[in-house]
């Protein structure tokens, strides 16, 4: 099958930020802010960069495995998974309500295809992925493993403990990647707790760091196939990814005010009008 | 009737290290991992045979079980090692949601629980673990009383599929149980018939348990002891057919009186079978610096508080 061009991953991710906000709205709850700015990302993952086989398998045998730490963005990986036929796509509609597989935040407990670890309690995700990775070369499998973690999360001391383990044992099947929006909840990143030089701080962890532009679907692509040739040269691949918060509907972007917060019917109506339904709406 | 004796002292960490060595030889499956505690876990003999499938993470315990729930996912069964204080109370949130929420195999194994810790003292005498691990969906919680037992729980739990919490201790305790007794868990062990009184005793307090029917025997009271191995899922059944026989309990524990054995037996009494109870457990507080048998003593928790516990229960009948 031939990988999908720009310009179709484009039209994918227009449909995937659609059904967040609707997804979010329904419920009057969930983490738009996020998910929008990493959209790109997770469509370009799914869709073109990871080497995926049909069906859920929990163990990921032979193929890619995705870990999402930052479990707040949800919408934005329930979407994906649901446009990239893990499950129906008419599921999103129950999104946070009573009985549903697709919970407030990611959970295993449903049985939910895609999913092989809770998040949501932030900083756990590096180790479980480094984890996965290690699991990886034990099988002989040569496969990857991706996380994905957002740059607040970063301010948890489990995931440096996770950083200089994966450099210690050289998981060089590792590519994290960083949401760098520079925001969370209680305002920009810079006021709440510095990050000062990530680049810096990694490499000092002893891992390989790429800079890459989030919302631009050539460079996400591009920067994760390069990501993906550092791997194997015995150091864990840090992809530093600048990102706007609730990019793709122009009232949302860039502030932390959009880290969890619902649109109302007009607010819905009018990021709805800003993006184009590609793929039919569930 | 079964008498116990024992010709040799060992600690139950020490039976878990054997038990471990065993798996490392039969079940390519398993992996090992330690936050720097290699020579207290008795890691020694795994990592010599099976250095490939051991995990040096270094002190870094929430880093270790978000490790070991990943190992998982690729079908390894990860066994973490560290002092049962930072297995619990330190990597709470951990185990909640990358293991026990996610339904992952691993077993957290556990050593230097409870007071028999002895000097170190209460930063790390945690007495408070069973009852985190057994609030937790999904965790088996399993607290064997001597050597062999630790050596044949740590081979079981190698087959279950699942999270477990295993419990053992620093000292060196009684071998009383025989070497070749299967570990059934969930399954409760009768170790001594009675009619009187009965008493549960979980870890290091089924010996005392033993010490304690001897003594009460000479005073013509006769306790039944049974050994309550697994304290989640814990056997309702025994539990149930002893006390319909003897009307009274006692039960038996290194751990805090909230949230221990006591606690889960006491709910079972209460909702199938009210009948008196008393608890041999240590009565909310921490512990202290002091040799194990000291600190048995002090804190209530040895075979002389099993005597006057059962006394006490006998004549509330
Ligand atoms: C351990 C933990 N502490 C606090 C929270 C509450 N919380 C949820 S999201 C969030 C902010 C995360 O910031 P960031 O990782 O930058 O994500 P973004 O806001 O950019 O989506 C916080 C504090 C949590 N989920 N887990
Ligand atoms: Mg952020």
């Amino acid at each position: 099958m031939s990988k999908p061009t720009t310009a179709e991953l484009e039209r994918i991710a227009s449909q995937v930020r659609r059904d967040i906000v609707r997804m979010v709205h329904a419920v009057n709850s969930g983490h738009p802010g996020g998910s929008l700015g990493c959209t790109d990302f997770l469509v370009a993952l799914y869709f073109h960069v990871m080497n995926r086989n049909d069906g859920f398998d929990m163990d990921g045998r032979g193929e890619d495995i995705f870990f999402l730490s930052n479990g707040h963005i949800s919408p934005v990986w329930y979407s994906v998974l649901a446009r990239a036929g893990y499950f129906e796509v008419s599921e999103l509609a129950t999104f946070r309500k009573i009985n549903s597989r697709l919970q407030g935040h990611p959970a295993t407990e449903e049985g939910l295809e895609g999913i092989r670890v809770a998040s949501g309690s932030l900083g756990q995700g590096l180790s479980v992925a480094c984890g996965a990775a290690q699991a990886k070369k034990l099988n002989g499998d040569d496969s990857l493993i991706f996380a994905l973690m957002g740059d607040g999360e970063l301010e948890e001391g489990q995931v440096w403990e996770a950083a200089m383990y994966a450099s210690h044992c050289k998981v060089d099947n590792l590519i994290a990647t960083v949401d760098y929006n520079g925001q969370q909840i209680d305002g920009p990143t810079d006021e709440v707790m510095s990050l000062g030089d990530l680049k810096a701080k990694f490499e000092a962890f002893g891992w390989t760091v790429i800079e890459s532009n989030g919302n631009d679907m050539a460079s996400v692509v591009a920067s994760l196939e390069e990501a993906k040739a550092l791997t194997g040269q015995g150091k864990p691949i840090l992809n530093l990814m600048t990102t706007a918060m609730g990019y793709g509907v122009d009232f949302m972007v860039g502030t932390h005010k959009w880290h969890g917060v619902a649109p109302n019917d007009e607010q819905l109506a009018d990021a709805l009008g800003q993006l184009e339904e590609t793929l039919g709406d569930y | 009737m079964t008498k116990f004796t024992y010709t040799e002292k060992k600690d139950t960490r020490s039976g878990f290290g054997a038990g471990l060595t065993e798996l490392g030889r039969t079940n390519p499956d398993v992996v090992a991992l330690c936050a720097d505690l290699v020579g207290s876990l008795k890691m020694q003999e795994f990592i010599k045979e099976n250095p490939e499938r051991f995990f040096q993470i270094g002190i870094a315990e929430a880093n270790m079980m978000g490790i070991a729930a990943g190992m998982t996912i690729g079908g390894k069964i990860p066994f973490t090692g560290t002092f049962a204080n930072f297995s619990t109370g330190r990597v709470y949130d951990q185990i909640r949601q990358s293991i026990a929420y996610s339904e992952k195999n691993v077993k957290i194994c556990a050593s230097h629980a409870g007071l028999t810790l002895g000097e170190d003292g209460a930063t790390h005498q945690i007495l408070e673990d069973i009852g985190m691990m057994k609030m937790l969906p999904n965790m088996v919680v399993i607290n064997p009383c001597d050597y062999n037992q630790t050596k044949a729980a740590t081979i079981a739990i190698a087959d279950h599929h699942g999270p477990v919490y295993l419990r053992f201790g620093r000292p060196s305790v009684p071998i009383f149980t025989p070497a070749d007794q299967k570990f059934e868990i969930g399954k409760a062990i009768k170790m001594i018939e009675g009619s009187d009184v009965t008493i549960f005793a979980t870890g290091h307090l089924v010996w005392e348990a033993i010490e304690a029917e001897a003594a009460l025997a000479e005073q013509g009271i006769s306790a039944e002891v049974i050994n309550i191995h697994t304290i989640k899922p814990l056997d309702t059944e025994a539990i149930l057919a002893s006390v319909a026989k003897t009307g009274c309990v006692v039960t038996a524990e290194e751990h805090q009186m909230n949230g221990g054995l006591g606690d889960s037996v006491a709910q079972t009494l209460a909702m199938n079978h009210p009948a008196p109870l008393e608890m041999v457990a240590v009565n909310d507080s921490f512990g202290e610096s002091g040799k194990p048998a000291e600190l048995m003593t002090k804190y209530g928790i040895d075979a002389a508080n099993i005597v006057k516990a059962a006394q006490k229960v006998i004549g509330r009948k």
